[in-house]
């Protein structure tokens, strides 16, 4: 069903590499039908009064691939991720996830399905320790229900699993030392490294990315994008929201370009620069530098 | 000075029953503030609906006992927790304060109004439901029980022990719920809802269980309150009662288990003292009538109380049991 169904996900990354080769066949324009869509987004809008948030007509998300969504401040996201997660509800618009209609799906739900998300704004939970905010993470455990709760034999084994599968992510995160340690007290960088492998304790299919690079320092930038990399090359679909342009350049097998609430450009990263909407809409003169666009 | 006196009544008020109703008002507020950052203010509104869900069953509808237990304990609080819960939980958590000691002040006034006299007693209440209770008692009411100089009549004595129970079964409740998967899930909607809701937690089923658990849990304590006194009373259930248990809780700690059952045990135990000694000091004129009267009293050991709190809140803002480091963590 997947393009990478027939692989194994750790470290092989041909599921991933076709995606790519997939995707080196799609046209340059925004809206473009991708061959083999996770997410798919349709006459979606959002209104803040007078102000139009959000208005993406149509947009598709390729399987399997690192997709970067840029533009500058106030071109409507990170409210386009809150729509479609549905942390926040479109006026209008339908939005997919492998076919299943998302529009009357809880929040919470989503995650269920498959699809977790992360915050602009780090969401640790500080008066919790870095393994039970890790252990939060899985989803189905019987021992989330109230009256299982109180019988522990019924949800010990199921637990036990859970923690091992958290030590493994923490490992591979670097964030091992910390095992017991309040999330309050990991520094900023660290609190992104644990909202992504939280994020993982879902074993998510799309993993949404509200700029993952926002106040990490340079040091931890390079094993963060790493991460990142390695989530696609184990199979996994990655949106990400940044305004790190070279990180942009870096890692994303695809780019698309927001302005003013609408899709204004889409391509890989190479043809970005070049294409004069954006250019225009977003890039200026700075081609290079980091964008520091009014707030929003 | 009558020493012996005093420090009996310091015992008593340590483990006396005024202790017990507000440890299980605390306990609740433990599971509502402590572990799901819920703020409810109207926990005088539970507790009035364990003591009137027993009495109208007993008294106005002359059903059994049991059947009052069950409807004070299970029915009433599920009921109210659901009326405050459905309309607020879903808004931000000022929301729910606003609505809950708005709640516990209309439930008050209604079971007070004269027009419901028939189903409440009006201002007088309902009274004599708990016979039963006392039928059980294998201790003689006219003789008194205990420890040394901790003792009590053989009533009131039934009503401690069985008081303490529920405490027990309280306090392991909530110790097996919140070292439970089920626990971490509302730790984790107290520190960030939207953080839960976005790994896949039903953050608004989750608040309105806890919200009904500590619910049921002060219902117990208002119950109990009432089964003691054999009288359930509107004016038993001012906002002060609600505030009192806060008192407890903060005293005691926030979001430990034992936190609420020592909190409440320290607040009586050093009311008790106060009191008794209070009125020793100005009953030998130790403490001039100029300054301070009789009848002032009680007033006057609130008072004490509020310093000591904010003394507490100086100096150990995490309560007696809280950590300290954890607070902290709050300021980063």
């Amino acid at each position: 069903m997947t393009a990478n169904s027939d692989t194994k996900p750790t470290n092989d990354t041909s599921g991933a590499e076709a995606a790519r080769a997939q995707l080196a066949e799609v046209a340059w324009e925004p809206g473009v039908k991708k061959p083999d869509t996770v997410l798919s987004v349709d006459g979606m809008v959002r209104r803040f009064g007078g102000l139009t948030a959000v208005d993406v007509e149509h947009l598709e998300v390729q399987r399997g691939v690192i997709t970067a969504l840029i533009g500058p401040n106030g071109a409507g996201k990170t409210t386009f991720f809150n729509l479609v997660t549905n942390f926040d509800t479109p006026d209008e618009g339908v939005k997919k996830f492998n076919d299943h209609d998302l529009t009357r799906t809880p929040a919470h739900r989503v995650a269920n399905l498959g699809m977790v998300r992360t915050f602009q704004l780090t969401k640790a939970l500080s008066k919790m320790t870095v393994i039970d905010n890790m252990k939060l993470g899985a989803v189905g455990q019987a021992g989330e229900t109230m009256w299982r709760a109180l019988v522990p034999p019924m949800w010990r084994a199921q637990e036990l699993e859970v923690e091992a599968r958290a030590d493994e992510l923490l490992k591979r995160f670097k964030l091992d030392h910390m095992r017991e340690e309040f999330a309050g007290t990991l520094s900023g960088g660290q609190r992104k490294l644990l909202e992504m492998a939280r994020a993982l304790m879902v074993q998510p299919e799309l993993i949404m990315l509200d700029e993952p690079m926002a106040g990490v320092n340079p040091a931890l930038k390079q094993s963060l994008l790493d991460h990142v990399v390695s989530l696609r090359d184990d199979g996994m679909t990655v949106l990400f929201v940044e305004h790190d342009m070279d990180m942009v350049q870096e890692i994303s097998d695809w780019v698309v370009v927001m302005a003013e609430g609408r899709i204004i450009a889409e391509g890989p990263p190479a043809s970005i620069g070049e294409n004069e909407a954006v250019v225009s809409a977003y890039l200026g003169t700075h081609h290079d530098a980091p964008l520091n666009w009014e707030e929003e | 000075m009558d020493w012996i006196a005093i420090f009996q009544n310091t015992l008593r008020g340590f483990f006396g029953e005024q202790a017990i109703y507000f440890a299980l008002a605390a306990i609740g507020l433990n599971v509502h503030f402590g572990y799901t950052g819920l703020l409810n203010f109207g926990q005088a509104l539970f507790m009035a609906a364990g003591a009137y869900g027993l009495a109208i069953t007993v008294v106005t509808f002359g059903g059994s006992f049991w059947l009052g237990v069950f409807m004070g304990i299970v029915v009433f609080p599920i009921v109210m927790a659901l009326i405050l819960g459905v309309p607020t939980l879903r808004l931000r958590a000022d929301y729910l304060a606003i609505v809950t000691i708005a709640a516990a002040e209309i439930f008050r006034l209604f079971v007070r109004s004269p027009r419901w006299d028939w189903l409440t007693g009006s201002s007088d209440g309902l009274g004599q439901y708990a016979d039963r209770f006392y039928e059980f008692s294998p201790f003689n009411p006219r003789v008194r029980y205990g420890i040394g100089p901790l003792n009590f009549l053989g009533n009131q004595f039934w009503v401690v022990i069985v008081g303490w129970v529920v405490v027990a079964i309280a306090v392991f409740l909530v110790y097996l719920l919140m070292r439970s998967p089920w626990g971490r899930v509302l730790r984790a909607i107290r520190e960030d809802e939207d953080a839960a809701r976005s790994l896949g937690k039903n953050a608004y089923w989750f608040k309105m269980q806890a919200l009904i658990l500590g619910g049921v849990i002060g219902a117990a304590g208002g119950m109990m309150r009432a089964i003691g006194t054999q009288s359930a009373q509107p004016d038993n259930f001012i906002t002060d009662v609600t505030f009192l248990a806060w008192v407890a809780l903060i005293l005691g700690g926030a979001a430990r288990v034992f936190g609420p059952v020592i909190g409440s045990m320290i607040l009586w135990g050093v009311l008790s003292f106060t009191d008794t000694f209070l009125r020793e000091m100005v009953a030998e004129e130790i403490i001039p009538n100029s300054l301070m009267e009789g009848p002032q009293v009680g007033q006057v050991r609130f008072m004490l109380i509020g310093i000591a709190l904010l003394l507490l809140a100086a100096f150990r803002p995490q309560g007696m049991f809280g950590n300290r480091d954890e607070m902290a963590l709050d300021d980063r």
